[in-house]
């Protein structure tokens, strides 16, 4: 047993030094200097200020933009840090609503969000991934569907026609990478930035 | 179900069979000492590490010195990183200013990643620092994987010697698993995933104006470098507490792909150390069929179930060929969360890009039995295979009876002590689950943590003492964890998962090496073919269905009837 303890004592500590602090360091070094967007979060600055990053969801509100999911994350209360009050798209505290399919609360909340869409698009069916939540509540896309069924609220916000707004979300469409994997889809900050930078009908 | 789907699915199988030997073959050279193209850079680092340590690497070790190495390593470990965690607030690398977690929390952290299991009780974004996360975390990533390979090697030399006393030298197999086989791959990895989006800075957060002018704290950090140890070694513990549903860990399509190969790649390469240990590869391919069955069979359930979607949704002309996109990323769909959550829980990785709590009663179902059956599909680094292993040995037992002659693998007898072993391993499973669970379940310091009702609440219990027990680590992630009885519990859960297979299974590893080698006969069961593949998956599907076949029934099962009549809670 006392045998063990100096390879143990040491093991550890050597392995702190290789794996925990060498390792992580060393991978920070080079990817900064390889690639340095990509390490500090793929940031997006528009005239001098950080605007988000392009992997991670924003809340949009306004008729005028593209919405992203529903996200189910959330902060402390300000006025009790015991409890949290609901803080879509918090990417300083991520995850998902985490309720099961028979929940009433998710059916309430789903019927609520489609009540609202139907009223905007009347008779289309309701792209699943726009009124369920994203598992990380950062969820940066939508499905080429959920994009699609907005254009009309867009459009008719900014005084688009609908023809080139919708040509801007087709635009912006990636696919499967070797279209294969991974779904096809739309990144909502970098759909609307695109739709900010359109010229005026 | 798509088409597109199915060939995800179908071409991430054909990859990991491609890997599994070549890469076998390196981990065999690797533990035999053998020199490898990595040698020259490496061999110094060790030898300096065993000369530091006082360890002599040709002296062996008999099963009991080997077990206690391992427990003695083990426990420095938990002390230092409960240590790291208590003292983080005066400690560097804390741009966030982040205090120490409370102690049952620490305890609960300390044991959860020292057992491999990366259960996390906490918001890591919003409770660990840089420190911690790299200096602790990322260490016990890589020390407890390596743990585990080193275990499974003491039991393949249990298998492939005659007459031995000893089962190799745990300093040796668990350094040459940390230089030779984690770190060259984690490094190229985490290169690939800073490529592709995965951040890798010690700064602070980023307060970022939106669009729309709202204010957006965005978490940073040394991700990457975490992310490709979390997965290679099957630990799992997210750097955010999204897991590898966060963008930053797991951003795009190709990330998610090398994410899953890695958490199979060793787990399928040991099937294949093994069979090359007992001097036929055919040994380690039929093990490996027993794998590819089970998980065929999980992935197709649980992607059926998630892409039929929610039936209470229709009647709000929600599409219902979507599926059941609560908890899910668009990148990702139905196709790779459903393969993701089956891999993840084969294996006792227990990272998830999907929310497991949110899939639908009969997609939970697949996870939770993943790790019930013992995580032996692929399984676990090491924890795998000896699980698997384990699980022979009782079919080879229970083909003995049918026949009346006494059991043996590979040439080895197997006698009343190897099957004795081999059932208390695995016992000591259901007994933590079923037994927890049922504690938490009647008690209100159990039942304040459940945070959906009716059969939901008592699945999200079940899973919680699953995943612990199996030293999984994934989570219906709607419990509220972080309250002392279930961050104790859990952590004892994880003890016994992990160390009372452990010992059972050293002690089987040692008497095997001392027997001789009985020659094959006209009675000799064949161990390669598929009467031998059936034969053990139908042991595991029986043992595992009758243990825990009632527990689900209470659970999932219940829900989905529910659901299928309307009713909700």
């Amino acid at each position: 047993m006392t045998s063990h303890i100096r390879p143990a004592l040491v093991m550890i500590l050597g392995m702190t030094l290789i794996t925990g602090l060498a390792y992580p360091l060393a991978i920070t070094g080079v990817a900064q200097l390889l690639f340095p967007s990509q390490a500090n979060g793929s940031l997006v600055v528009q005239n001098g200020t950080v605007i988000g990053s392009t992997l991670i969801g924003q809340a949009f509100t306004s008729p005028r933009y593209f919405h992203g999911r529903p996200s189910a994350t959330s902060a402390a209360d300000p006025n009790d840090p015991a409890k949290t009050v609901p803080a879509p798209y918090n990417a300083a505290n991520s995850g998902g609503s985490n309720l099961g399919p028979t929940s009433q609360a998710l059916v309430d909340r789903v019927k609520a969000e489609a009540a609202a869409l139907q009223a905007e698009n009347p008779g289309t069916p309701i792209p699943a991934d726009l009124v369920t939540t994203s598992a990380s509540g950062l969820d940066p896309d939508l499905s080429p569907a959920a994009a699609l069924f907005q254009v009309k609220r867009v459009a008719r916000a900014r005084n688009l026609p609908e023809d080139r707004v919708r040509a801007l979300v087709l635009q912006q469409t990636q696919g499967r990478l070797l279209g294969l994997l991974g779904e096809p889809r739309v990144n909502v900050l970098q759909l609307n930035r695109a739709l900010d930078a359109m010229p005026p009908a | 179900m798509t088409l597109d789907g199915w060939l995800q699915i179908g071409l991430y199988l054909a990859l990991l069979l491609l890997i599994t030997r070549p890469f076998g073959g390196y981990m065999h050279r690797v533990f035999a000492g053998e020199r490898t193209l990595l040698s020259p850079v490496l061999r110094p680092v060790e030898r300096g590490l065993y000369r530091l340590a006082g360890v002599d690497e040709r002296i062996e070790q008999h099963w009991t010195g080997y077990a206690v190495a391992m427990l003695v390593f083990t426990l420095a470990g938990f002390v230092l990183l409960y240590a790291l965690q208590r003292l983080q607030g005066v400690l560097p690398f804390n741009p966030q200013g982040l205090q120490a977690p409370a102690p049952d929390l620490a305890f609960n952290t300390s044991v959860s990643f020292v057992t491999n299991t990366n259960w996390q009780s906490y918001v890591p974004e919003a409770t660990l620092s840089y420190l911690v996360q790299m200096a602790g975390l990322t260490v016990h990533n890589f020390v407890s994987a390596a743990t585990g390979v080193a275990l499974a090697l003491a039991l393949i030399r249990g298998f492939a010697r005659r007459g031995a006393d000893t089962v190799g030298n745990f300093w040796v197999d668990m350094t040459r698993c940390t230089l030779y086989v984690l770190l060259p791959v984690c490094i190229v990895v985490a290169l690939v995933f800073v490529w592709q989006g995965v951040p890798q800075n010690l700064s602070a957060y980023t307060d970022a104006t939106t669009l729309e002018g709202a204010k957006q704290l965005i978490a940073q950090g040394p991700v990457a470098s975490q992310e490709a140890i979390k997965m290679f070694g099957t630990n799992g513990g997210g750097f955010f507490n999204a897991n590898s549903s966060h963008p930053f860990e797991n951003p795009t399509a190709l990330t998610n792909l090398i994410q899953m190969l890695l958490i199979f790649a060793i787990g399928a390469a040991l099937t294949n150390v093994f069979g090359r240990a007992v001097g036929n590869e055919r040994q380690g391919w039929a093990i490996f069929a027993v794998m590819a069955l089970l998980f065929l069979a999980g992935v197709t359930a649980l992607y059926w179930a998630e892409a039929a979607g929610n039936p209470a949704f229709a009647a709000f002309h929600v599409d219902p060929t979507g599926g059941n996109m609560e908890g899910k990323e668009v990148r990702f769909g139905i196709a790779n969360s459903a393969l993701f959550a089956t891999i993840t829980t084969d294996a006792s990785c227990g990272a998830v890009n999907a929310m497991h709590d949110s899939l639908m009663p009969l997609g939970g179902l697949v996870p939770m039995l993943n790790i019930m059956l013992g995580e032996i599909v692929f399984g676990g680094v090491g924890s795998g295979l000896y699980g698997m292993l384990l699980f022979v040995i009782v079919a080879m037992f229970v083909a003995g009876l049918m026949v009346g002659r006494t059991p043996e693998y590979l040439g080895k007898k197997l006698e009343a002590k190897e099957v004795k072993m081999a059932m208390l391993a695995i016992l000591c499973l259901p007994l933590s689950i079923l037994g927890f669970t049922a504690l938490a379940v009647v008690i209100p310091a159990g039942t304040a943590a459940l945070s959906n009702a009716g059969p939901h609440g008592f699945s999200e219990a079940l899973y919680a003492y699953t995943s612990a027990t199996g030293n999984n680590g994934s989570a219906f992630a709607g419990l509220s964890a972080n309250v002392p009885f279930w961050n104790d519990t859990l952590g004892l859960a994880m003890f016994i998962g992990r160390f009372l297979v452990i010992v059972p299974m050293l002690a089987v590893a040692g008497s095997l090496a001392r027997k001789k080698i009985v020659p094959v006969s006209s009675g000799t069961l064949p161990t390669d073919g598929g009467l031998f593949v059936g034969l053990v998956t139908g042991v595991i599907l029986i043992t595992g269905g009758l243990t825990f076949l009632p527990s689900l029934a209470l659970g999932p099962i219940v829900e989905h009837l529910s659901m299928r009549a309307g009713t909700l809670f």
